[in-house]
């Protein structure tokens, strides 16, 4: 089932992904991540619907500037904040959380700097906006809402300061 | 002339030297290394940024510290890196500069860390290699070492934040010190608020005011409610002829005791680009003292030359929206 853009609400999106996230995690004390800069926004907003005592530390966060596939040809980021993972994450249970799944690459590369951390028992993926066009054989666990696109339409999470989604049309190939 | 360093959108492409580099990109290559600082204290140090690419670290003249960060700067990026000491090898041989360099260029080479005791020899290198090949000074002769001031500056700008507030002096062989001159060129990008150089007449060079510096020649005098001390070594080797009485007789006028450094503020910092030598331009009290930041230069070297390093070669093409 895909939603109109338009008819998505973000709160509701999230109570029902925190209630996926209760039932899949609920006794294995996960770890929370987000991923720079919109997943951040997403796992706080989870974090503070599934409370203080869900998750086993405080939010950690990915930057996979440095992991990107795409440096030869776009050349560095501008900013950077540099990734914080106040943990460790061998043997434990992680919540990976993004804004939207598109290609599967920045999850390709999030994962590829968790295991520079170290060996986490598994990894679960929550996404706010799952949509198509994916590159690599990745798909979400617990996943906000499905939608189609055009190959030309880019969704994007905004933080106005309440959390948007921002559809927007771009010219030739991404 | 210096060669143009940077690319059509003011990216920086070779760094050869701070003249003429705007506060902003200094101020980027800061951030950066501080993006860049936290990699290093990681169970895993490295990122895969620069996997794939190959740089080579051209060295004519000996180092130990500026040649093994920029090693590891380059391995904590992935990228593959040989060192060449040419010394020891082909142009010993009878074989030219450039037929040394277009032979390594025609291996691939993406980036050449260059250091020379002629100045101006990175830039000529930068004029000779390949469109897509990035240089980087590491030193040449008495001109420049760009990398090294902007560790010194990333250092100072983790101490004292401010630059305009500071009072920065440079005390001892400012003659012979391409450290020198970059960290003064530096530092006035930056904006500080005074610069001083301390140092014998015949270790200063003759037009040192025009470098916009204070001058003393007497060490009270200078570093008089100063900020930061950045001690220099002196340059034995590329002295010719009596500029010293002897090394006892500079210390005794020049090097900076835990006295001399009491006439600075209480929180003054001191640095040294090193190798030190204890007893002649600094004492070993002050050296390893609570004031010594020396060692911390060293640890930054190498998130300063990541960041120019990356900089440099992500600097192909235009910025362009990235897909999720």
């Amino acid at each position: 089932m895909t939603t109109p853009i338009e008819h998505i609400d973000i709160a509701q999106t999230l109570q029902s992904m925190a209630e996926d996230i209760r039932i899949s995690l609920g006794g294995k004390q996960p770890l929370l991540i987000g991923i720079h800069s919109g997943g951040v926004w997403v796992a706080k907003a989870l974090a503070e619907i599934l409370g203080a005592d869900f998750f086993d530390s405080t939010l950690g966060t990915l930057n996979i500037a440095y992991y990107r596939d795409d440096f030869t040809r776009i050349g560095m980021h501008p900013q950077v904040t540099p990734s914080d993972l106040p943990f460790a994450v061998d043997d434990r249970q992680l919540l990976l959380v993004d804004d939207v799944l598109h290609s599967g690459r920045t999850v390709r590369a999030a994962l590829n700097e968790i295991f520079d951390y170290g060996r986490p028992a598994a990894v679960t993926l929550a996404v706010l906006i799952e949509r198509d066009g994916r590159e690599l054989p990745i798909q979400p666990d617990i996943v906000g809402q499905t939608i189609e696109l055009t190959q030309n339409q880019q969704i994007k999470l905004i933080n106005n300061p309440g959390l948007e989604l921002e559809l927007k049309d771009h010219e030739g190939p991404a | 002339m210096t060669h143009h360093q940077l690319t059509e959108n003011g990216q920086l492409k070779h760094f050869l030297t701070i003249e003429g580099l705007k506060r902003d990109l200094l101020t980027e290559i800061m951030d950066r290394a501080e993006q860049f600082s936290s990699i290093s204290v990681r169970q895993v140090k490295k990122v895969p940024l620069l996997r794939g690419k190959t740089i080579m670290n051209l060295f004519f003249e000996n180092s130990t510290r500026t040649r093994t960060t920029f090693e590891l700067a380059a391995k904590r990026l992935s990228a593959d890196v040989m060192n060449l000491n040419i010394n020891t090898s082909a142009t010993s041989k009878g074989e030219s500069l450039l037929d040394t360099l277009h032979n390594l260029q025609a291996m691939h080479t993406d980036m050449f860390v260059v250091r020379h005791s002629q100045s101006g020899a990175a830039e000529f290198i930068a004029q000779h290699v390949a469109p897509h090949v990035s240089v980087i000074n590491a030193g040449d002769g008495c001109h420049a070492h760009p990398t090294q001031a902007m560790l010194d500056m990333f250092t100072i700008r983790r101490h004292k934040q401010y630059f305009p507030d500071l009072r920065v002096a440079i005390v001892g062989d400012i003659l012979h010190s391409r450290v020198a001159r970059s960290q003064i060129q530096a530092l006035s990008t930056l904006g500080v608020g005074e610069i001083r150089v301390i140092g014998p007449k015949t270790l200063l060079p003759a037009n040192s005011q025009t470098l916009g510096v204070h001058v003393y020649h007497d060490m009270a005098a200078g570093l008089q409610d100063v900020d930061v001390i950045i001690t220099l070594r002196l340059q034995f080797e590329r002295m010719q002829g009596a500029l010293l009485p002897s090394a006892n007789e500079y210390f005794a006028s020049y090097g900076l005791t835990e006295d001399k450094l009491k006439l600075a503020k209480p929180d003054a910092i001191v640095m040294h680009p090193g190798p030190i030598n204890r007893g002649v331009e600094i004492a070993s009290t002050v050296a390893d003292g609570p004031q010594s930041v020396i060692l911390e230069q060293v640890t930054h070297g190498i998130a300063v030359r990541m960041a120019v390093m990356s900089m440099a070669l992500g600097s192909r093409s235009e910025q362009q929206e990235t897909s999720a």
